[in-house]
């Protein structure tokens, strides 16, 4: 490709680099352990990945706009107790709109305070971390939830049903990641996002909307949450308040692994789809072997810092040349 | 008086303004609201409290010099929970059966370099491959965790040493142990960071890293030794809260990082680096304490402490906007 500068396509062979290092991976846990890539295992890691993918999803809007959400574990708690609990109140047809209605609120207060006020969004969204685990608590009443009549409800169909012998899991998934894909790549409002994180002075002064760009970040955010949420509750039909607790590091994890940068400015909803599938087939692989499972752990640590490393890498020569 | 000074003296005051407020709301309250008959400015409940302050309060004061630099480390929990298996567990270790009670002073040495190490890879990865802070720590706080969850699975670690409590529930000019640990931190941070070449480079470095690489500050080695700093603290703060409960859970330490970042923000460090003060960040420590504690006393659970923590933490970064954004000039969306 002509016109290309050395940076760029330094860039792609470090993005290459996590590939390579994936099929590697792929083809050790194949031959360690043939099941591995049966379609069957394949089938149950992408359903497994699902509801960490879809939150990774709307993750992927607010990192690239150059902020973070470390809130998003206990937001999927909010609505996984919350639906739950409508479900037999309301029933499932009001519930999940009104669930969906409440989430979204709560990330429109968050946009609104990153947006509008310009607060950070590590101190704003830790904060929520706090207090949105606090509300789901007090609407509970720090009791668990379980849906009363499992058998009879249609419920259950987002968590455990198939359409054309594929998991729903798996197609609402694939959904929220097409539709997202294209308004990020394809859209007026996907410019604004990459716009506003890779310079949000200069975003600012072209005309964009940095506020309402970000605001909207946070919402779409919010929504694949509350999807998430969805998918969690029918899965279970029950729940607890903590279900979602410590999900935003995976979540965070799987953006950086597929290759966002936290700067911000840079990201698709493709490579966040790979980073998903590269975090759920590491933990499978590991489970597959017999490692212990939290071994996992420290297997994605090192592999999210040298992921982060190889694209850094790539790109010295800015930013980073500074640190002696 | 001129805005800006003003607006300087209340956000470096606010913290104090902020305690003596919440002592008095609380000890009102308390009247109407308290499950005790006992009174929230009790000598006894304060000074339990300073006590209670002390593993979160030595955390935070390392927090402090990181975040100066302009870094953070999310990683201080699991770095916490691991020294503190390695505490109570190697005091039970064959190699160390002879020593009788001399096991207590290598158990503790064990411990903090189990620390000092562990901040050290953070910071040596952070120097090395420049990879952003946040991003070096989330990973090693979830690494760590793992290294925690696999030494004993998922079941907590004990060893009780009485000569151990003993010594951790002494009280000295009436202050237990654990607050001499935390007062005797305080002092010794704050001394660094004012009156030595290492905490004037750490405020340099934090406000323009450039100018310092170009001041000659070698910026890559100072943020290893902070970075060391707070592994060392984060152990010390679990020898201090260990020696005393002697049980580590492998949950233990989780969410500690909120708990810490909350006291130094609220005690007016800047996210951005380059600003920031220990005896604040004290202040910082004794007002969330006193939140959580105050809260207890009028009969609200978690649930409510935790809500009211997060409404606070983003109305101090509010208020805090306030106050700094008075007489520069913003840009108008």
């Amino acid at each position: 490709m002509a016109g290309m500068s050395k940076a760029q396509i330094g860039g792609i062979l470090a993005r290459q680099g996590i590939l390579i290092a994936f099929a590697l991976f792929i083809i050790g846990f194949t031959l360690a352990n043939e099941k591995f890539l049966s379609a069957d295992n394949v089938l149950s890691v992408v359903r497994s990945s699902a509801i960490l993918g879809v939150m990774a999803l709307g993750v992927t809007f607010v990192v690239i706009s150059g902020n973070l959400d470390l809130s998003v574990g206990s937001m999927m708690s909010f609505s996984t107790i919350v639906v739950l609990d409508l479900h037999d109140k309301v029933g499932p047809a009001i519930a999940i709109p009104l669930m969906f209605a409440m989430t979204i609120a709560l990330g429109a207060l968050i946009g609104f305070l990153v947006g509008y006020l310009k607060l950070n969004s590590l101190i704003v969204t830790l904060g929520m971390l706090s207090a949105i685990h606090g509300l789901t608590l007090t609407y509970s009443g720090g009791k668990n939830m379980d849906i009363v009549d499992k058998q009879g409800t249609w419920f259950s169909v987002f968590g455990q049903g198939t359409a054309l012998g594929i998991p729903v899991p798996i197609i609402m998934f694939l959904l929220v990641a097409a539709f997202l894909g294209l308004v990020l790549a394809r859209t007026p409002f996907g410019r604004k996002v990459y716009a506003v994180g890779g310079n949000g002075t200069a975003a600012t002064f072209s005309g964009i909307p940095r506020a309402r760009t970000v605001f909207y970040c946070y919402v779409i955010s919010a929504a694949c949450v509350a999807t998430a949420g969805l998918i969690q509750a029918s899965r279970s039909m029950g729940s607890q308040n903590t279900v979602g607790q410590g999900l935003e590091l995976e979540v965070l994890a799987a953006v950086i692994l597929g290759g966002a940068s936290l700067l911000g400015g840079s990201g698709t909803i493709f490579k966040t789809l790979i980073g998903v599938l590269i975090l759920g087939f590491i933990q499978n692989g590991l489970l597959l072997v017999g490692l212990q499972f939290y071994v996992q752990f420290v297997v994605t640590w090192v592999i999210i810092i040298l992921a982060v490393w190889l694209d850094i890498a790539a790109k010295r020569g800015k930013f980073w040349s500074t640190i002696a | 008086m001129q805005a800006g000074k003003l607006s300087t003296y209340l956000s470096k005051g606010a913290i104090w303004g902020f305690i003596v407020l919440e002592l008095i709301f609380f000890s009102v309250a308390g009247e109407f609201l308290s499950i005790t008959d006992k009174a929230f400015m009790d000598i006894d409940n304060m000074l339990l409290l300073l006590k209670q302050s002390a593993p979160i309060g030595i955390i935070a004061i390392g927090m402090t010099i990181i975040m100066i630099n302009g870094n953070i480390d999310l990683s201080v929990g699991a770095i916490f929970a691991l020294s503190g298996i390695i505490l109570l567990d190697s005091m039970t270790w064959p190699i160390f059966a002879g020593l009788g009670n001399w096991v207590i002073p290598v158990s503790w040495l064990l411990a903090l370099l189990t620390g000092i190490t562990l901040g050290f890879i953070n910071g040596l990865i952070v120097w090395k491959t420049g990879v952003d802070a946040f991003i070096v720590t989330l990973g090693s706080m979830l690494g760590y965790r793992g290294l925690v969850f696999m030494y004993n699975g998922e079941n907590p670690t004990s060893h009780l040493n009485w000569t151990l409590v003993d010594f951790a529930e002494l009280e000295f000019l009436g202050l237990h142990t654990a607050t001499w640990f935390l007062l005797i931190v305080t002092a010794i941070i704050w001394f660094i960071m004012t009156r030595t070449v290492h905490g004037r480079n750490a405020y340099a470095i934090g406000d323009n890293r450039e100018a310092a690489v170009n001041a000659g500050i070698r910026v890559g080695p100072h943020m290893l030794i902070n970075f060391m700093i707070i592994g060392f603290l984060a152990a010390l703060s679990a020898v201090v809260f260990y020696s005393e409960s002697g049980s580590v859970n492998p949950n233990d330490g989780q969410l500690y990082e909120l708990w810490v970042i909350t006291a130094v923000v609220l005690g007016g460090t800047k996210l951005t680096g380059g600003a920031g003060s220990i005896i604040s960040t004290f202040g910082g420590v004794i007002a969330i304490q006193l939140l959580r504690k105050g809260l207890g006393h009028i009969g609200a659970d978690t649930s409510t402490v935790n809500l009211v923590i997060g409404i606070i933490l983003i109305a101090v970064l509010i208020l805090d906007r306030q106050l700094n954004a008075k007489g520069k000039e913003e840009l108008k969306i």
